[in-house]
């Protein structure tokens, strides 16, 4: 059992995942996961591209059937029975998908009727979450006509019309202005202060480290560690890193680093190094290593440890890259 | 009661968005009404051949009416993926099936009266027997549809799915009688005309409209009924299959 269930203290769990697999002929997806989600809380799905986040998404919200493992949703079995859970579940897929000849208005109406609510209703949820989320000057435009930003938000604002207990949000800030992100992050803040319980997958580890209470890094279909963002902070604790602006960045200059100060790890990034030691970094020798190397140091200075570092050790993959490749594959799939 | 909401719903929306799409447009109605303007005036017959053109003109209607719409709501969806939002709601797949493909049922109807319609100004139709002809319509729009459904669950592309509907379509228009007897046609071929339900529905048509029916009325409703029935599950068997992996 490489994944024991893990939760955050008592709390009452209303999703349970028990070694859940999935293979695609030779590729194995999604590999014997176990985890648990507890009613309210905003869980993380952190990993980077073709690691399972999305297989497990959709199977998880019956769009994918497991080969094999266990889901209980609100104590159901929900591979047994995905119709009689769909009610208790909301989904925002990483694509906005929702009908682009409707309106805002008539698309919102429209997914509440999914869910069986009678006109009336669904006509004053859709007018009230239309203004919750600043779209009510476009509530009459045809949705193939809206931005990103106010596309991602139409989509949200229809994964919830029907009041899930469970929201999955799929990469909700990929791909859009600044400005919309943050407005989007603040309707996750806020349907999660209204008790709606929250699955999120994202490559952008800063947005989960603010919005998460737990989070599960997957790589390779396997869990590779579940924590909430507290617990999983406390592994950088003690580790001191210096980023140096060096020109020209090489890989090189790491292994000149490593080789002339054994105690110290050292990694590239564009435009420069990350140093690092479980002890303080003494800047001078390191410059002066540099510039005897032909380098040019223009900056030194100290980095707090991120969530971004966690990652980083425990998978063993560079964020940056991630968030390129997410973002290139996001704008080709778009184009 | 919550599934019939969301079933009405998705039936007046595909009704409201896709009926005057450019596919169903030309293939659904244009494509018809010119077919039968060339067999009008090719037969140079007048219009006492109208009762006689008549039930391969509506089968024709209704079967490219049909098998177009579905191409579109189905096709068209599961490529924007909206049709996902679909599957992921809280109604059966067979609910959701029903709800997708009756909108293309009641346009692949509607499209059968239009022939009529212009038919009653230029011929006499009162020999029609319309208890026959109404429920036959329906059923060859029922089976039309069910396999624009199977045709539709197996492309992933519109312009595939109409391509691959007229591999079915075209040669139909020869093997099931809508404008030639089967009896004219090489007696190699005719198994393929009765693998057909084309071939009963117009056969019904056909005996509603003069009488002249080939096989017994009884034979043909059952037929049909069966190809509906077979068509409609193995399309939800290649759903299930093929979209919730």
């Amino acid at each position: 059992m490489q994944n024991p269930i893990q939760t955050s203290g008592n709390q009452e769990s209303l999703i349970d995942v028990i070694d859940l697999t999935k293979r695609f002929e030779d590729v194995t997806a999604v590999d014997t996961i176990s985890f648990a989600i507890n009613r309210g809380e905003i869980f993380g799905f952190l990993g980077p591209n073709g690691a399972g986040k999305t297989t497990t998404i959709n199977i998880l919200t019956g769009l994918s059937r497991p080969d094999s493992g266990t889901i209980r949703i609100a104590g159901q079995d929900y591979i047994k029975n995905p119709k009689h859970v769909q009610h208790l579940i909301g989904v925002v897929p990483d694509e906005s998908n929702l009908y682009p000849e409707l309106s805002g208005f008539d698309n919102l109406c429209f997914c509440a009727s999914l869910y069986g609510i009678r006109k009336q209703e669904r006509q004053e949820k859709a007018r009230k979450l239309l203004q919750d989320f600043g779209l009510e000057e476009a509530a009459h435009r045809k949705f193939g006509g809206y931005s990103k930003g106010m596309k991602r938000k139409l989509t949200i604002a229809a994964g919830i019309i029907h009041n899930p207990q469970i929201l999955f949000l799929d990469e909700p800030t990929t791909g859009i202005d600044v400005a919309s992100a943050r407005q989007i992050r603040k309707l996750i803040s806020d349907l999660n202060s209204d008790g709606t319980t929250i699955f999120l997958t994202t490559h952008y580890i800063e947005e989960a480290e603010r919005l998460c209470n737990r989070i599960a890094f997957i790589v390779r279909g396997r869990i590779a560690r579940i924590d909430t963002v507290e617990n999983l902070m406390q592994l950088t604790e003690g580790r001191h890193i210096v980023q140096f602006a060096v020109s020209p960045d090489s890989a090189v200059i790491c292994e000149n680093i490593t080789t002339a100060f054994p105690g110290l790890q050292c990694r590239t990034v564009p435009g420069g190094v990350f140093v690092e030691s479980s002890e303080r970094v003494r800047v001078g020798p390191l410059v002066r290593l540099l510039e005897d190397m032909g380098a040019e140091v223009s900056e030194a200075r100290k980095v707090r440890p991120s969530l971004e570092d966690v990652f980083v050790d425990i998978t063993g993959i560079e964020v940056g890259m991630m968030k390129q490749e997410k973002e290139k594959a996001k704008m080709g799939g778009e184009a | 009661m919550k599934s019939w909401i969301a079933f009405w719903n998705i039936l007046v929306k595909d009704m409201r968005s896709y009926y005057l799409k450019p596919p169903n447009i030309s293939w659904g109605l244009l494509f018809p009404l010119v077919w039968v303007a060339m067999f009008f005036i090719r037969s140079g017959l007048g219009f006492e051949s109208i009762p006689d053109l008549l039930p391969g003109v509506m089968a024709l209607s209704v079967l490219f009416g049909a098998t177009s719409v579905l191409s579109v709501t189905v096709t068209f969806e599961k490529k924007g993926r909206s049709f996902e939002r679909l599957l992921l709601a809280p109604i059966s797949l067979e609910l959701l099936m029903l709800a997708k493909t009756t909108g293309a049922i009641l346009f692949g109807t509607i499209n059968a009266f239009v022939p009529i319609l212009i038919a009653l100004f230029v011929a006499d139709l009162s020999a029609v027997n319309w208890w026959i002809m109404v429920p036959a319509v329906i059923l060859v729009a029922v089976s039309s549809t069910f396999l624009g459904l199977f045709i539709a669950v197996s492309v992933k592309e519109v312009f595939e799915a109409q391509t691959f509907s007229n591999f079915f379509r075209f040669p139909m228009i020869f093997l099931c009688g809508l404008f030639f007897p089967i009896a004219s046609i090489p007696l190699f071929l005719r198994p393929l005309s009765y693998a057909l339900p084309l071939t009963y529905g117009t056969d019904i048509i056909r005996g509603a409209v003069t009488g002249g029916n080939v096989m017994h009325l009884g034979l043909d409703f059952l037929v049909v009924i069966l190809f509906c029935l077979f068509l409609f599950f193995v399309s939800l068997k290649n759903v299930n299959r093929k979209w919730i992996t």
